[in-house]
């Protein structure tokens, strides 16, 4: 470990320059990971914002049977982008804002293996969004669902250029998660700490190197997907035009291929952070670490053998919906042994009742009903009824919502002080939980009984007489207690950042693990003395064994800085590289030659400018160091 | 510490809100109700959507209690000193928890694996009346090879006995789905799909296309009639023989019948016993016998009718039945005419 630290880089003359560049330009240039990390969780919550209000329209379309509030055709665009935005642009990202702060913090780094590419994942994401976005604008928003199932997505049946937009917005995005996950592969396997063992990882550490191989493996089918239908739409291939030989299974097998480790892409790290939040607050280890690794493995590995579970229907016959059916109730036994573990994680423990863990709660009671409306599911001929109708629904919406999003809440209640150095409050924080939670219930508990009262999903209306009004009714109030807890949370954020916000110290949970170990929010260069990490959850190993400081890699060999540390350079390549591919798509989607030439250029002119560059990096002084106590 | 009261009340009151509703069982029979099954494939859908909710029950009984009773009886407490014991994990508990649940999932698997053979059976025509279905932008077309019989829109089947529906699609991928007959089975272009109902009692079941189908997916509704066989086939009798050219004296209809080629309509549509003979929109023999129209959407009387042929765009967005600006008389004719279709 200690050889590639040595300060390489005093051979070239190496600028002193400053950091701070003024706001706006150090977004647009930051190759911080923390930065970054920001920077994903800011943006992904506006698209989780936009997605709300969509989803929120949706629930006053259907509010009453025969209802004309939106017109077939706007409900149909709105569905489909709330679907696309929250998975794609609101709780992926969402993670990835999680991943890029802690990984590096909890591992003892002070970046990602490649902080320019990880600056390119987040623009990527960005510009494909924006461009995804764009299009209700520009002749409306993509309308065939998020699987944008073909031929109803194909030039034929859908001749706009809202499925366009959706190709190559998404193909930008998905290539800046690819991306993304390589970088936390490399990161996580090679800039570990001195003693940061793989098997002393934090559990969220793991999370994230099984959800970046999810990535790494299950990005390239949707990648091929959009081209291909890129070129059946664009260029007059017939990759999927049925009445040219093409084959619209293609497309639902390589989606779905893609789709289901996708909804792993989408809990996998949320179990890191419940993992990360409830030893902490319970005061205790977490219960069974080897066996939740393993459970993290096993999930992501019987993630890539349940695809056609989303397609029972389509008629593959009984060996497969069998097959397929018990894989699928296989992935609750991995699951279970993490519900378990979690409930004895706390087991013994002395469980601090703050919002963070009300959010793990909450997580745990419907992540529960969700795995066990999942189980039901994979009971093939029972889901024959169940398949696309809204007991569907209401399964995901408990594992994405339920689950997911209120994991994601914890960990933001959580790790919201090491982020800005303000502790969120907690009396709106409870307000904000408790809204949410019984909102949320509200609003997706009757779609299980919609379900089975025989509700397609994706209608734009329903008729009255099928017992759907009452039920439907009861979810669209829910909305409204849902969107109050939303609200509940906006004005905490901007409580809590004002000057009235609580000043966080630099441990103010009593933390297990490296980031509380540093300032909050912590220095640019992380960690002033890389740490050396003696024993998993090493910080609290220290407080109980050692003098409650991490010691430093200094003593074992490691280089120690002296008033300076070597950080990569600000550059604006990344996001120049990003819009260029942006500006092609325009020109893509609109025929526009020149615009593709002008798009690719910059694309692959900031591209070689930044191979043949040298990074020669940049020195940063080291800061005197904010108090950081132990016992908050 | 009011929250782990508020906690404790509101899992039992969702349990309780759960258990209300399943056993209640009022609320559930329903026109397009899973848990209302008329015949065989749904019913034993039903008992297996039951059996597996109550063994989820009683795994989240266990759960749920678990869980209630580690917040409750575990919770930090003022005035604790020092530190709970740090346990970091028990291999034979391990255990336990990932054998037991392997051991319910395998349960569940059995039957999983039976039901799906049962209903992944192909019937013969020897066995089952074959019913060719192909799904269109945004209605049904159901044709019946033994007989020769083509109708839009409503399933008549024969109670008691297996029907095969052979599915495919005209267009974009469709799924037929009449929840109180069992469950659904997508329609796919370029593909064929089997798929098998029965009724056990006669009646009017409903049900809807199950796969997002574009702007008029809602409205593409699908109504099948359960006849006792005699009745059945008294139909197939009458579909065969058609009633379609109405007598002159009754002027309107007779006006109505002309105008049904002079306006375009008869480019699209088939009307048995005529020389009409379009194949794009959905056949309307015996169109009089029908009991909703427009996909099932509207019902089929004179003045809906006059609605959906003077603007269909209006009445059922995203229809492909384009608005031919009738005039208000021949609208009225024609309308007039559809319903003297036996």
């Amino acid at each position: 470990m200690a050889e590639h630290s040595q300060p390489l880089v005093n051979r070239y003359e190496v600028p002193r320059i400053s950091t701070k560049h003024g706001h706006l330009w150090s977004w647009l240039t930051s190759v911080d990971h923390k930065q970054l990390g920001r920077m994903y969780l800011a943006a992904s919550f506006v698209f989780f914002v936009l997605g709300g209000i969509e989803a929120f329209l949706i629930r006053l379309q259907l509010a009453s049977p025969n209802n004309h509030f939106l017109s077939a055709q706007l409900y149909n665009q709105i569905f489909t982008m709330h679907g696309t935005t929250m998975i794609f642009l609101a709780i992926m990202p969402l993670t990835s804002g999680f991943m890029n702060y802690l990984v590096p913090l909890m591992i003892g780094a002070r970046d990602v293996a490649f902080p320019r590419l990880n600056a390119l994942s987040f623009w990527l994401f960005l510009f494909g969004g924006l461009l995804l976005y764009s299009s209700w604008f520009l002749g409306g928003a993509p309308n065939a669902g998020w699987w944008n199932y073909v031929p109803i997505s194909g030039i034929h049946y859908n001749p706009g250029h809202g499925i366009d937009f959706y190709d190559i917005g998404l193909q930008i995005a998905g290539l800046g998660t690819l991306i993304g996950g390589i970088n936390f592969l490399v990161t996580i396997i090679n800039l570990r700490a001195p003693g940061m063992t793989m098997m002393r990882l934090p559990l969220f550490v793991w999370s994230t190197f099984v959800t970046s191989v999810l990535i790494v493996f299950a990005l390239p089918p949707l990648s091929v997907n959009l081209f291909l239908q890129t070129f059946d739409r664009l260029f007059g291939a017939q990759f999927f035009n049925v009445p040219a030989g093409g084959n619209p299974l293609l497309w639902t097998n390589l989606f779905w291929i893609f789709g289901h480790p996708e909804v792993y892409i989408l809990i996998l790290p949320v179990f890191g952070i419940i993992s990360e939040v409830l030893p902490t607050f319970a005061r205790k280890p977490i219960f069974g670490y080897t066996a939740m690794v393993m459970a993290t493995f096993v999930i992501g590995f019987l993630a890539f053998t349940v695809w056609v579970h989303h397609m029972f229907t389509l008629g593959y016959g009984p060996v497969v919906n069998s097959i397929f059916g018990i894989t699928s109730m296989l992935i609750a036994i991995p699951t279970g042994v993490k519900i378990f573990n979690w409930i004895a994680t706390m087991w013994e423990g002395q469980l601090t009742l703050n919002t963070a863990v009300l959010w793990v709660l909450g997580f745990l009671v419907c992540f529960t009903i969700g795995g066990m409306s999942g189980v039901m599911l994979a009971v093939s001929p029972a889901d024959l009824q169940y398949n696309n109708s809204y007991f569907v629904v209401a399964h995901f919406h408990y594992v994405l919502i339920g689950g997911s999003l209120f994991g994601l809440f914890a960990g933001l209640y959580y790790w919201f002080p090491k982020f800005t150095g303000k502790v969120l409050s907690e009396r709106l924080g409870k307000w904000n939980f408790w809204l949410m939670f019984i909102g949320f219930n509200v609003t997706f508990f009757p779609f299980h009984i919609l379900g089975l009262l025989g509700m397609p999903r994706r209608i734009y209306t329903y008729a009255p007489g099928l017992g759907l009004t009452f039920w439907n009714q009861v979810s669209t109030f829910g909305v409204f207690i849902l969107t109050a807890g939303l609200l509940v949370f906006t004005v905490n954020l901007f409580y809590t950042l004002s000057h009235r916000g609580t000043v966080a110290i630099g441990d103010p949970w009593d933390g297990r693990t490296l980031e509380w170990s540093i300032a909050s929010p912590p220095p640019e260069y992380n960690f002033e003395q890389i740490p050396l990490v003696r024993a998993r959850d090493p910080l609290w190993a220290e407080k109980m064994y050692g003098d409650g400081t991490m010691l430093s890699a200094a003593e074992a060999g490691h280089h120690a800085p002296e008033g300076m540390i070597h950080l990569p350079a600000r550059t604006m390549m990344p996001a120049i590289m990003a819009f260029g591919l942006f500006v092609a798509g325009y020109g893509f989607i609109f025929h526009s030659i020149w615009l593709d030439v002008v798009g690719l250029l910059m694309t692959f002119g900031s591209l070689l400018k930044s191979m043949f560059e040298v990074d020669k990096g940049t020195y940063v002084p080291i800061e005197p160091p904010r108090g950081v106590t132990i016992d908050g | 510490m009011l929250s782990k009261y508020w906690r404790h009340w509101g899992l039992r009151g969702f349990a309780g809100i759960g258990l209300g509703l399943v056993l209640s069982g009022c609320g559930w029979n329903t026109t397009q109700s899973t848990l209302n099954p008329a015949g065989p494939v749904a019913k034993i859908q039903a008992s297996m959507i039951t059996s597996s909710f109550w063994i989820m029950m009683i795994v989240s009984a266990v759960t749920f209690t678990a869980l209630v009773v580690a917040v409750i009886r575990f919770r930090a407490r003022p005035g604790q000193n020092g530190l709970p014991p740090q346990i970091e994990g028990n291999n034979r508990i391990e255990l336990l928890w990932t054998v037991t649940p392997a051991i319910i999932l395998a349960l569940m698997m059995i039957g999983t694996i039976n039901q799906s053979f049962a209903f992944g059976k192909i019937y013969p025509a020897t066995q089952a009346l074959q019913v060719d279905v192909t799904g269109h932008q945004f209605w049904w077309q159901f044709q019946y090879p033994a007989s020769n019989v083509t109708t839009a829109n409503e399933l008549h089947i024969p109670v008691g006995q297996k029907i095969e529906l052979i599915l495919t699609s005209a267009d974009v991928m469709h799924s037929f789905w009449v929840p109180r007959l069992g469950g659904k089975t997508d329609l796919v272009p370029g593909r064929t799909n089997y798929m098998w109902i029965e009724a056990s009692q006669p009646g009017i079941y409903h049900g809807q296309c199950a796969e997002f189908c574009g702007t008029g997916h809602a409205d593409m509704r699908i109504t099948v009639d359960a006849e006792p066989p005699a009745r059945y086939a008294a139909w197939v009798q009458k579909m065969s023989h058609p009633i379609s050219v109405p007598p002159k004296i009754n002027t309107l209809a007779y006006a109505g019948y002309l105008d049904f080629a002079a306006v375009g309509c008869s480019a699209c549509h088939t009307i048995g016993g005529t020389k009409y003979n379009g194949a794009i929109g959905p056949n309307l023999t015996d169109l009089s016998g029908r009991l909703l129209i427009a996909a099932n959407l509207i019902p089929n009387n004179l003045k809906d009718r006059e609605a959906w042929i003077h603007n269909p765009q209006a009445v059922k967005p995203g229809t492909l039945m384009p608005n031919l600006h009738v005039p208000h008389n021949e609208v009225v004719a024609i309308a007039t005419y559809l319903g003297t279709l036996k």
